[in-house]
Order: C-alpha cells, then sequence, then structure tokens
C-alpha cells in the first residue's frame, strides 16, 4: 500500500508517496535520485548507506521509509556550505587521499559530519571506534582516520 | 522491497496494544535491526509491522520515588551509554550496551529489543540479570512484573506473550546497584558489528572488611538461555575475595553453565572462556566496588 510521508530531506521539505515497503535507502535513491546514498549489504553491517536522521547517522536499509514521517534527513548532497565549497570533512578526505573507490565515503562523511556537529575533539582510538559501522575494503583506514583527525582529531592539534 | 503486509505507527502503548489485538500475527518492531532483518533472510514473511520508534514514553531513564532506576525500553543503546543516570548508578550497563554492533546500529537497536528478541548473545541481558531487572509486561488488562531471570525460555523464547503484551519498563532494584561495583565482558573475534562468542557479567558488594556480601554473576551465550550461577554466587558470599576463591569460582561456573558447539566457537573454547571471564570480571567488578584481589 502507498502511503503519505512528509520529512524534510536536505532541508527542503519534501511530501511524497512511498510504497510502505520501502527502504529509505531505496526511497532516496529511486524516488529522490540521491546517489550518494549506497546499497552495500542491506543488513545494517556495511554502513555505505548511512544517512543523518535529525542529526544522527543511521543504517537507512533497514529503516522503512515511512518510519521517516515528520524526520530531518541529511545525504551527502545536502552537506555543502552556501558558498558551494566542499565541507571540511569531505576537504579533509580529498586533501589526505582517503578515497579509493569511493563506495564507503559517502557514510563516513556522514559519521564525519555528526563528528564535527557534537562539537567535541576525538582521539584515534576513539574515532577508530566512531567509524567501526562502516567497512572499506580498499583503504586500510588509514587515510580516512588522518582526514577525520585533521578535522575533529584531538591530538592533530 | 521488504515482504511486508502492512505497517502502522502506534503513538502510545495503548495504541499498539489494540493494533496488536486487531492484527493477528502482527510483530511489535522499534529500531528494527533485529526484525528488519529477519523479513530481509526471509524467516518473516509478509510481515505486520507495529512501530513503537515514535512512543515517547518508552524513552524515559528515571529515578523512582523509592530510587529505584527505571529504563524505558525504547531507549536506543547510544541514549543508554549517554545517560547520566546510567553512567552514575550502573556503569557496567552502560559498557554492556556499548559493546552492541556499530555506533549506527546503537544509534536506533534498542535495549527492549535486545531483550524481547530473546537471544542467547544479547549484550545488555548478563549485565541485566546481575543487576536483579524486573521486567513490565503490559496487556490489555494490566501489567504484570517479571523478574528477567525468568523471561528466557529457550533460544529466541521467552514468557512475553508477543501477541498481546509489550515491554514497557525495565526496573533496577536500588538495592543491587548502590554500594555496588560491576562489569560486563564480552569476547568475540572482532570489536564491532560481532555477536558475543561468550558474554560474562558480575555485580559484587563488600562489607568494610572486604568480605563479599553480595555476589551475582551471568552469562551470555553458555547454555540455551541467559543464565545466573546461583551455587557459585552462593560460594562466593560471606568470603574473603582471595585467589583461592577465586579458583573455587573457576569450577562452579562450569557446573551451572551447559555451552555448545557452534559455527561461531568450539565447546572447549566456550568451557574456557566461562572460567578465564567469570576470573576478569570478578576481579574488575571487586575493584571497581573498592576491594583488591592479587590474582
Amino acid at each position: 500500500m502507498f502511503k503519505t510521508v512528509r520529512m524534510t530531506v536536505n532541508g527542503k521539505a519534501v511530501e511524497l508517496a512511498v510504497d510502505e515497503r520501502e527502504s529509505l535507502t531505496d526511497t532516496l535513491r529511486e524516488r529522490l535520485g540521491l546517489t550518494s546514498v549506497k546499497k552495500g549489504c542491506e543488513v545494517g553491517e556495511c554502513g555505505a548507506c548511512t544517512v543523518l536522521i535529525d542529526g544522527v547517522s543511521k543504517n537507512s536499509c533497514i529503516y522503512l521509509t515511512v518510519w521517516a514521517d515528520g524526520h530531518e534527513i541529511i545525504t551527502v548532497e545536502g552537506i555543502r556550505g552556501k558558498n558551494g565549497l566542499l565541507h571540511p570533512v569531505q576537504q579533509a578526505f580529498v586533501d589526505e587521499a582517503a578515497i579509493q573507490c569511493g563506495f564507503c565515503t559517502p557514510g563516513l562523511i556522514l559519521t564525519g559530519v555528526e563528528l564535527v556537529n557534537s562539537g567535541k575533539k576525538y582521539s584515534r582510538a576513539e574515532l577508530r571506534e566512531r567509524i567501526s559501522g562502516h567497512l572499506c575494503r580498499c583503504t586500510g583506514y588509514e587515510n580516512i582516520l588522518r582526514a577525520l583527525e585533521k578535522v575533529v582529531g584531538s591530538e592533530s592539534d | 522491497m521488504y515482504d511486508i503486509k502492512t505497517t502502522y505507527n502506534a503513538k502510545s502503548v495503548r495504541e499498539a496494544l489494540r493494533l496488536l489485538s486487531e492484527n493477528e500475527g502482527a510483530v511489535i518492531v522499534c529500531g528494527g535491526t533485529d526484525v528488519m532483518i529477519r523479513i530481509r533472510e526471509l524467516k518473516l514473511r509478509r510481515a505486520t509491522l507495529i512501530s513503537i520508534l515514535d512512543i515517547p514514553e518508552l524513552c524515559e531513564i528515571h529515578l523512582d520515588t523509592n530510587e529505584d532506576l527505571l529504563i524505558g525500553p525504547g531507549c536506543c543503546f547510544a541514549a543508554i551509554c549517554g545517560n547520566d543516570l546510567i553512567r552514575a548508578h550502573v556503569p557496567m550497563l552502560a559498557d554492556a550496551c556499548n559493546q552492541v554492533g556499530s555506533p549506527q546500529i546503537r544509534n536506533i537497536a534498542t535495549i527492549g529489543g535486545n531483550i524481547c528478541n530473546g537471544a542467547v548473545s544479547a549484550d545488555s541481558v548478563p549485565a541485566l540479570m546481575v543487576l536483579d531487572a524486573m521486567l513490565e509486561l503490559t496487556g490489555a488488562d494490566g501489567s504484570r512484573v517479571v523478574p528477567i531471570r525468568e523471561f528466557h525460555t529457550g533460544p529466541g523464547k521467552t514468557v512475553l506473550k508477543a501477541d498481546s503484551e509489550i515491554l514497557t519498563c525495565i526496573r533496577i532494584p536500588r538495592a543491587k546497584y548502590t554500594d555496588h561495583g560491576g562489569c560486563y565482558l564480552k569476547f568475540g573475534m572482532r570489536n564491532a558489528m560481532e555477536i558475543a562468542t561468550l558474554g560474562c557479567a558480575v555485580n559484587a558488594a563488600l562489607t568494610r572488611d572486604g568480605t563479599i556480601r553480595d555476589f551475582a554473576i551471568a552469562f551470555g551465550v553458555a547454555a540455551p538461555t541467559p543464565l545466573r550461577c546461583p551455587e557459585a554466587e552462593a560460594l562466593m558470599v560471606g568470603k574473603k575475595a582471595t585467589p583461592a576463591l577465586i579458583r573455587e569460582l573457576r569450577k562452579a561456573v562450569l557446573l551451572e553453565t551447559r555451552p555448545r558447539d557452534s559455527w561461531r566457537a568450539s565447546k572447549e573454547l566456550r568451557l574456557q572462556l566461562i572460567q578465564e571471564l567469570s576470573e576478569r570480571a570478578t576481579v574488575q567488578a571487586i575493584e571497581n566496588c573498592g576491594g583488591e584481589i592479587h590474582v
């Protein structure tokens, strides 16, 4: 059955009819064209589908779109600054070459944005723990940790 | 697409109970990190889901007038880990909750789901068991209270009447956290996104002269259900915490646990873990309530 969902996606109010069997990943990708949200394991293990729901990182693959009614969703498409520049986390990933195939990157960037928004600084051990819900099969995580340390690291400054 | 027939979004416990009674075979879902996987694996088909994710009354953590700690089962693990009351009174529970899944999972998976799912590996359950947590199960005709020790009946099986009841409150008695020290240890092959190979929780209190006055030990994945070891506990109470006593505990816990072989680990490894984690968790718990054992 189709149900009407009202939510805010990347700052814009959205009202759309969705199939109630749909995951938020599918709605964002197929209905709204937000293909930064990746389909990986689809069982909440790899973190490629991570989005921010009311500012909190969650796996959108095991979250039904009908549950998003009344909530605020942010994907990587929605984090660019007003001046059009990359978000500091994105810039740090570019500077540190923290990207290889790029599949895990949008999810990791959003976890990075969540960390920035917390206003806290994190040690390397804490950062390793905070990104443990993202699987990256290319980089070995070193450059990803370096990029995050540049923005929210407690040991870098 | 998930194999779902209908979804409902309950705004109150009363509404959730009504929807449950009107829809045969309906399943309560909160964070969805277990239920959605079951649908994905086709273990649950043509599902009717009643979401209780948006019920604020299930998401509170506060002290009762008698200072028992009340935890709403709809609290996600991240909320529990970050809560000041939990960290002050039952830091062991915060530790246990912080070892579930990944940050994204802990941002939505709930402690109530962890309990009601009935998994033998649930990280929060051994900790709640040694704290003598009481579960309030609410149905259309009122509530009943079940000690968590009597809640699990088999792998994935509990006394909750899933077609007519909802877990509405987790109560931790004041007497079980005041002047107590606790510890939960989890053994797994990796640190994140891991199901416990074995979990062990200890909650202890000492008298002024260092005698053990209260002692509780519970395990996950050491039997068909999470379980306490009352005889091992009785062995400890009234004695000084010495290395010799810990050696006795290591033997005693083997008599009350029944681990098995699984693809995750052999029975032999689990037997060794039961002994080793018992010792380590006990030493840490006693340290956490102001004592000391040199092992």
